[in-house]
């Protein structure tokens, strides 16, 4: 085992000794804002308070990470997606209908129960399909027409804004038939019943659970895979992976599109295990709030759920604290994690660098 | 023997150049082949054909007797033939062990199946990189992270990548360009035991000097064209450098015994800190007279950039005078140093010289583009500052296919030409007036990395700057470059000038012993540490 290294030149502290760092500032951060909210709220977050708290900021933290592993796709092949947001609202539209009309059509052949399940999963894959499509668009037109990524993604946007607030006023918006719901949470045999973390971790919806096995898959992929390395290399250095026979414009498709499916995942959780409607630009920025914990989390995927878990339990917080104070305006409690965000970002962690061809279109 | 590599009529053309015309080129097993020739001579193109990164419109290649199709880097991989960027291929961020085994992964046993998902096996990378630097004398740390090392091991890292894509054929393209004499010297040592091992070496470089030091065989390349191929027996320097440049080359300069006047620039127990905040110019002390050069030797590393910056406002001094002209402007802003008769060839052209994506007019005029003539209240010129360019570019024989060009696009001989018209126009005019600005000239590395002709030109240009009562203090590397200019040379070692000799007695041996800190007779103990760990203090992660 290596062990955590600082020379006496100081030429590299090792990524273990970092680790601990940022696990300290997690531990003292969650321990002073629930030092902080027991002051606010008089006391009243005993041990019940923190496990619904915790579990909460996981749930709300889901579709953040699923944004951040997308971004964390793109930007390490060397593309900027700030269409994470259009993807993922245009995957909820999808998945609210599909799990709609699909129930409807198969209720009657399959029984209410099946057809709910079928309708959901095949939402799911939809929904990721639909998603899926803009980022090809994405990956089409800034790595094959080389067009500015920025703009690129910012035109995904938009697009999504219009197709899916034209859907909602055409199909979705009145005379809706009873749809079969959200996914019913899961719990896992034996671990849902440990004390703590029972509650927090193994009572979720499938997404959750999906989420956080992405994080390993991605971590996985990234740094231990030759896919992964050469993921990397390409957004380092694409020429450097050219003349060594890599083709950088398959790797950037594949990545992108990838991201894709991912950031449809997260759409999916706002139809299909937040509420059961659809309302339009209802993922409300969580998009590139993902992009901020991707930045958070120097572009790996450990990180970037980190830094999803922060902003979901800044969320989380902000309604505790009005459910006993309503008094407060939510806003102040809402900027929590964002003000955590901007003081770990400064000092604590060291500045983020971004991959060195994030955003630049490869010329051959 | 049937050669390593041949290449039989090669010819490309790009839009408006013949890059190569019907070049012949042939490679014999275990040889290093010099390949010389003047920036745009189609060195570069028909090495980028070797190695499938362009097409040639037609003519053969090659491999072992046997003609191949190269299309991509990944079919010259697969027939040997490696490659050694001018600009290294290596992404900083990665280890050396990632950076070379990128494109060829070892998987772990049984996850092979995953193919792209497999789990990438470094520890047999790193072994079998670790061998090959054992069995040819490369000192490279597989675990080591890229932008920690040092250009010289960079470089070693480079080699090691094509070894372990197994080439038999290496092609170093301008390899000595980002190296100190010293380093050269060890990748020279290098190449050889390369080749005594069974490589084959195309070693790319325009430098006379390094062509007797390290081939078996050397081509000469002119505008696209194969000039001639000879043994280095056979070959010298005039010869080379005529073969090159198309007509007779003055190697060494006439120049006339200098006139010094009175002193222009004086510089007084001067100290400046680097960003480390480390001393890096540590009580220096000189003056350069008017119409005179004074050269300052040293390994790179020395302090040489920092003091360069400290003379023209890029850093501020910690401690200590500068003046010009007799007056004081250690603490003068960079402007004002320009408005007071300094001009500035830097060391690095393409980051503190030249906005590259400029055009070559806008480059000629960014010290005075503020003020009348080119500009007029907020209104730029723009017939004045075109007239300006037209002159320059014809005074300065800049090859450009305008004056609207974006200097990014030019050859780094026609760069340098942009920037040194730039700044002596600026000295010149100001010799035109004798109640004006003092005219100094600081130049930093000017000819690093320049062909002969350009490297002639501008130092013809420094002579005349000289010759027209300029103060011109020349920092450079090239310890050929100080013996042939200078008047006098001041060497520094750490952050100190050790001596200041007069250059027409100085000799190559006491320099390079000063260079190395070691000065002669009484003291000669106390500066005796080699200036080699300097240059080589690799970051050794453990």
């Amino acid at each position: 085992m290596k062990t955590a290294t600082i020379g006496p030149a100081g030429s590299r502290v090792s990524f273990r000794s970092q680790g601990w760092i940022t696990v300290v500032v997690v531990v003292a951060g969650l321990l002073g804002a629930w030092v902080l909210l027991n002051a606010v709220i008089g006391g009243r977050c005993d041990q019940t308070c923190v496990v619904g708290s915790l579990a909460q900021a996981l749930r709300l933290a889901t579709p953040i990470a699923f944004a951040a592993f997308c971004g964390v796709m793109c930007e390490r092949a060397g593309v900027v997606d700030i269409g994470i947001e259009g993807k993922m609202l245009m995957s909820a539209m999808t998945c609210y209908a599909i799990n709609l009309f699909g129930f409807q059509l198969l209720r009657d052949s399959m029984g209410a129960e099946a057809a709910g399940s079928f309708s959901r999963i095949l939402a799911v894959c939809l929904g990721a399909g639909s998603a899926l499509l803009l980022a090809l668009l994405h990956a089409v037109v800034s790595i094959r027409f080389k067009v500015d990524q920025i703009i690129s993604g910012t035109v995904i946007n938009i697009l999504a804004i219009g197709v899916t607030g034209f859907m909602y006023r055409a199909f979705l918006a009145e005379n809706l038939p009873a749809g079969p719901g959200t996914f019913p949470i899961i719990s896992i045999p034996v671990l849902a019943d440990l004390p703590i973390v029972g509650p927090i971790l193994f009572q979720q919806k499938p997404l959750t659970y999906v989420m956080l096995l992405l994080a390993f898959l991605v971590q996985y992929v990234l740094f231990f895979t030759p896919w992964g390395l050469r993921t990397r290399a390409v957004g380092e250095h694409p020429r450097a992976a050219d003349t060594l026979g890599i083709n950088v414009f398959r790797v950037r498709y594949v990545n992108v599109l990838a991201g894709g499916l991912i950031a449809g995942l997260g759409g999916a959780w706002f139809t299909l295990e937040a509420v059961d409607v659809f309302n339009p630009l209802m993922t409300n920025g969580l998009g590139f709030i993902g992009l901020a914990a991707m930045i958070f989390g120097k572009w790996t995927p450990f990180g970037a759920l980190a830094g999803a878990l922060i902003f979901g339990l800044g969320s989380s917080v902000t309604s505790t604290v009005s459910i006993f104070r309503p008094d407060i305006p939510s806003q102040i409690p809402q900027m929590l994690p964002y003000i955590l965000t901007i003081i770990v970002l400064t000092g604590v962690v060291g500045r983020a660098i971004p991959p060195a061809a994030d955003g630049q279109p490869y010329e051959k | 023997m049937t050669p390593a590599l041949q290449a039989i009529g090669i010819t490309r053309r790009f839009p408006g150049v013949l890059a190569n015309d019907r070049v012949d080129f042939e490679l014999e097993r275990g040889q290093i082949h010099a390949l010389l020739g003047e920036n745009g001579a189609g060195k570069s193109t028909l090495m980028n054909i070797l190695y499938g990164l362009c097409q040639p419109d037609s003519g053969e290649i090659r491999v072992n007797g046997r003609p191949v199709k190269i299309a991509s880097p990944h079919d010259a991989i697969a027939q040997g033939i490696g490659m050694v960027h001018q600009h290294f291929m290596l992404a900083p961020p990665l280890t050396v062990a990632e950076n070379i085994m990128l494109g060829q992964e070892l998987k772990a046993g049984p996850t092979r199946v995953l193919g792209g998902l497999a789990v990438l096996d470094r520890r047999t990378a790193s072994r079998r990189i670790r061998e090959l630097s054992h069995q040819y004398g490369l000192d490279v740390d597989p675990d080591a992270c890229v932008k920690d090392l040092p250009v010289g091991a960079q470089q070693r890292v480079e080699i090691v990548k094509a070894l372990y894509s197994a080439a038999d054929i290496l092609i170093l393209d301008e390899p000595t360009a980002v190296l100190t004499p010293q380093e050269a010297d060890e990748l020279f040592v290098i190449m050889r035991g390369l080749a005594k091992q069974g490589k084959s070496i195309v070693f790319i470089t325009h430098k006379l000097r390094e062509v007797f030091a390290v081939s078996d065989r050397i081509s000469v390349m002119r505008a696209g064209q194969m000039v001639g191929s000879l043994a280095p027996a056979e070959a010298t320097r005039e010869k080379l450098a005529e073969m090159m440049v198309g007509r007779k080359v003055i190697l060494a300069i006439d120049k006339a015994p200098a006139h010094p006047r009175q002193p222009l620039l004086e510089v007084e127990a001067l100290r400046v800190a680097d960003d480390r905040q480390h001393m890096s110019v540590d009580g220096v002390s000189f003056h350069v007279r008017a119409g005179e050069i004074l050269g300052v030797a040293g390994v790179q590393g020395n302090g040489q950039t920092e003091l360069a910056e400290a003379l023209t406002g890029l850093r501020k001094a910690v401690s200590g005078h500068i003046r010009m002209g007799g007056r004081d402007v250690t603490r003068a802003t960079t402007r004002h140093l320009i408005e007071s008769g300094v001009a500035h060839v830097p060391e690095d052209r393409q980051k503190h010289g030249l906005v590259l994506s400029f055009s070559v007019r806008d480059n000629l005029v960014l010290c005075a583009y503020y003020k009348p003539p080119c500009a007029r209240g907020i209104a730029l010129q723009f017939p004045i500052i075109e007239e300006h360019a037209r002159n320059l570019v014809r005074l300065f024989d800049v090859r450009t296919p305008g004056t609207a060009t974006p200097v990014g696009s030019l050859s780094g001989g026609n760069q340098q030409k942009v920037i040194v018209a730039r700044e002596l126009s600026r000295l010149l005019s100001h010799q035109a007036d004798p109640a004006g600005p003092p005219p100094i000239l600081i130049a930093s590395q000017p000819t690093r990395g320049l062909d002969v002709g350009s490297i002639e030109f501008i130092h013809r240009q420094l002579i005349q700057a000289r010759d027209q009562g300029a103060a011109v203090l020349l920092i450079s590397a090239e310890l050929d470059e100080i013996m042939t200019l200078s008047d006098r040379i001041a060497v520094m070692y750490k952050g100190r000038i050790l001596d200041t000799l007069d250059a027409a007695t100085a000799t190559r041996e006491h320099l390079g012993l000063l260079m190395a800190g070691v000065l002669r007779g009484d003291d000669a103990g106390e500066h005796a540490q080699p200036a080699q760990q300097i240059t080589h203090g690799d970051v050794k992660a453990s």
